[in-house]
């Protein structure tokens, strides 16, 4: 019981006025920035993580917390009334609530989607108040070759369930891994990779650099390139009668895909790497599979709202378990998260929960008020937000360039820095055109200045001995399981060719 | 596409194989009692994204990527000028912030991308593009304290006046 004490001080301290009022902003922005098109937690989160220096770094982790929870519930709102989603988590919320809005229950498609991420976010946040200690005190006997062992299986897991072109995933890790090792040899104190013998490389690229260049320019780029400044919207109706009717509705209609996006959400979101968008791709596929009317799906079933937008928040909750307990980002977001808690001078990893108690458990308190707050925010304003969708894109995009030119300089006062974000802008827009997934290296620039210390230590436990990651009892299943994700694929192809024959 | 494909596929290659010569500036192999030398781990890893491009390259001429059957163009007449326009925006903006300060870069985007891009009336451009810098500066410089860039010294009539504000 000892968990409930340590939950009750960690309420305590996310509902100080500070860190209460950051928590309200970040939702709110965070309902912002999901609903708008292009712009997801990730984009959100790496533009205004240098803004939070100005707060201490428990009040700044919160608020960035609460913007990747409020950005899980607003990524419905333009999925439902756009047709487009707000993000890629949710994509698979466009299936049914885009029909729901043509026959006219956009309101019921709204109501859906919000209590659905709240009962998602709730479920959620119980399995890692009851798992995230016992994984740290697990974690605490780690070594090197445990930890590069789970290195290996983030980013195996990108590899085997990843989706994307593989020969591409695989160059954008090393791409990432790469870059992050530009600046100084930490072992021999060397310059190493000082690219065209430019000075401006011997500090290295900060993972915020590659961040912002890859989500503020780069896929903002992409989002005016595809969607040409033009959207519309279906405004629905919604009245208090409605909505308790909708709820009803939603109740009725939306408790199975809610309660199967919940737990599988959550585990999938655990994942290094594997975050909400295919945690809510999986919960639609499932609760689809397993619904008796499967060909209602995609016509406007509140089952198919219902199941992705409780899956994206409780993967979104998932996510941080690996982060706060193992320093392993489970997402593209937490691993900005992580850079920032490096920045503000914390070591991610189990030690954290030693450490750090109010800190780690005061952003547990945290999700528990974000998750209230964002419900009633999101059900409460929502009219406001379709209202904000009409803001001219030619409006909010300069805004957004600019917040991520004057945040990437403030973050790391240097103007090469900045020229660096540009060039990686553009670089990213056109590596998405040819369709080299990016996340992947955003992450690796993050995990390459931990695992290449923990892979050069562990070989030199075993004198240049690989096989020390397959002896260990931790660090040996980890392995074996990373390398069948990596092979997964080339298993796949040679049984498909085999069933071809 | 599909040129376009192999094209950036060689260009990456191009990247690895500078990004391998350049890491043997330091050792790349195991030193007996030191572990992997300081070169190894950015010289391996370049190694892998040069063979995955060359894997890139195998599936380009496969046909089974979906780039490599397209035979659209990266970019239709309106997609390029739209890159260029926004791009090439940003990349002026950046290179304005030496010259007439970071504020004063910002005001100057926004106006070209809402008047001339996004093509706002006067008086909805016009006010965003003053009330944005203005409130930018007194939230870095005011709360954040931290200074961005001034530009020549021309700037400085505005900044002192800025200053007085704040101190």
């Amino acid at each position: 019981m000892e968990v409930l004490g340590l939950l009750a001080d960690g309420m305590f301290v996310a509902v100080q006025p500070l860190n209460l009022f950051l928590i309200l902003v970040g939702v709110a922005l965070g309902l912002f920035i999901g609903a708008m098109p292009g712009l997801g937690s990730v984009n959100g989160v790496a533009i205004l993580l240098p803004v939070t220096f100005l707060v201490p770094p428990g009040s700044a982790i919160i608020f960035l917390a609460a913007l990747y929870y409020g950005a899980m519930y607003g990524g419905a709102i333009s999925s439902v009334t756009l047709g487009i989603p707000g993000a890629s988590t949710a994509v698979a919320t466009t299936f049914d609530g885009r029909p729901l809005a043509m026959q006219g229950r956009a309101s019921l498609a709204l109501v859906t989607a919000a209590l659905a991420s709240f009962v998602g976010g709730t479920v959620a946040n119980i399995l890692f108040t009851l798992f995230a200690p016992l994984l740290a005190s697990v974690a605490l006997s780690f070594g090197p070759p445990e930890i590069f062992a789970l290195m290996l299986l983030a980013f195996a897991t990108f590899v085997g369930l990843g989706g994307d072109d593989i020969p591409k995933t695989i160059f954008s890790i090393c791409l990432g891994l790469v870059l992050g090792s530009i600046g100084f040899d930490a072992i021999s104190g060397a310059p190493r990779l000082v690219l065209f013998d430019h000075t401006g490389f011997l500090q290295g690229i900060g993972f915020l650099v590659l961040a912002i260049g890859v989500y503020g320019i780069g896929e903002m780029l992409w989002t005016i390139e595809q969607t040409r400044g033009e959207v519309t919207a279906t405004t629905p109706k919604i009245t208090a009668k409605g909505v308790a009717a909708d709820t009803k509705d939603a109740v009725r209609r939306g408790w199975k895909g809610t309660t199967i996006g919940s737990f599988l959400g959550f585990f999938v979101g655990v994942l290094p790497a594997a975050g909400a968008t295919p945690g809510s791709l999986m919960a639609y596929g499932v609760t689809k599979m397993v619904s008796r009317k499967p060909q209602d799906f995609g016509k406007g079933h509140p089952g198919g709202v219902a199941a992705p937008e409780a899956a994206n928040n409780s993967a979104s909750t998932g996510a941080m378990l690996p982060m706060l307990t193992l320093g392993i980002p489970g997402s593209p977001t937490t691993a900005i998260l992580l850079g920032g808690m490096v920045i503000w001078g914390l070591v991610p990893g189990p030690r954290l929960f030693v450490e750090e108690t109010e800190f780690v458990w005061g952003l547990i308190g945290s999700f528990y008020v974000s998750n209230v707050a964002a419900v009633l925010i999101n059900l409460a304003f929502i009219p406001l937000f379709i209202w904000m969708l009409r803001m001219p894109f030619t409006i909010l995009a300069p805004m957004i360039f600019v917040l991520s030119i004057a945040g990437g300089y403030a973050a790391t006062r240097d103007m090469f820095d900045v020229w660096l974000m540009v060039i990686f802008g553009l670089g990213a827009f056109f590596l998405r055109k040819f369709d080299y997934p990016l996340a992947p290296a955003v992450l690796a620039i993050v995990l390459g200045p931990i695992a290449e210390p923990t892979l050069r230590q562990s070989l030199l436990l075993s004198s240049g001995d690989p096989s020390i990651f397959f002896t260990r009892p931790i660090a040996g299943p980890i392995t074996v399981i990373a390398l069948i994700l990596i092979f997964l694929p080339a298993f796949k192809l040679l049984r498909k060719r085999r069933s071809l024959a | 596409m599909r040129k376009g494909e192999i094209v950036t596929a060689g260009l990456l290659a191009l990247l690895s194989l500078y990004l391998m010569w350049k890491s043997t500036e330091l050792p790349i192999g195991y030193i007996a009692g030191e572990g992997p030398g300081g070169g190894a781990w950015p010289f391996w890893l370049s190694g892998i994204m040069l063979i995955c491009c060359g894997a890139i390259a195998f599936n380009w001429w496969r046909q089974t990527s979906p780039a490599s059957r397209s035979d659209e163009p990266l970019l239709d007449a309106v997609g390029w000028r739209m890159v260029l326009l926004v791009g090439g925006g940003i990349v002026a903006f950046v290179g304005l912030v030496n010259v007439i300060s970071m504020y004063g870069a910002i005001a100057a985007f926004l106006l070209y991308y809402m008047r001339y891009l996004g093509r706002h009336r006067w008086r909805v451009s016009l006010p965003i593009a003053l009330i944005t810098p203005v409130t930018l500066f007194f939230f870095f410089e005011g709360a954040m304290q931290i200074t961005m860039p001034k530009g020549m010294p021309f700037t400085d009539p505005v900044f002192n006046v800025l200053y007085e504000i704040i101190y």
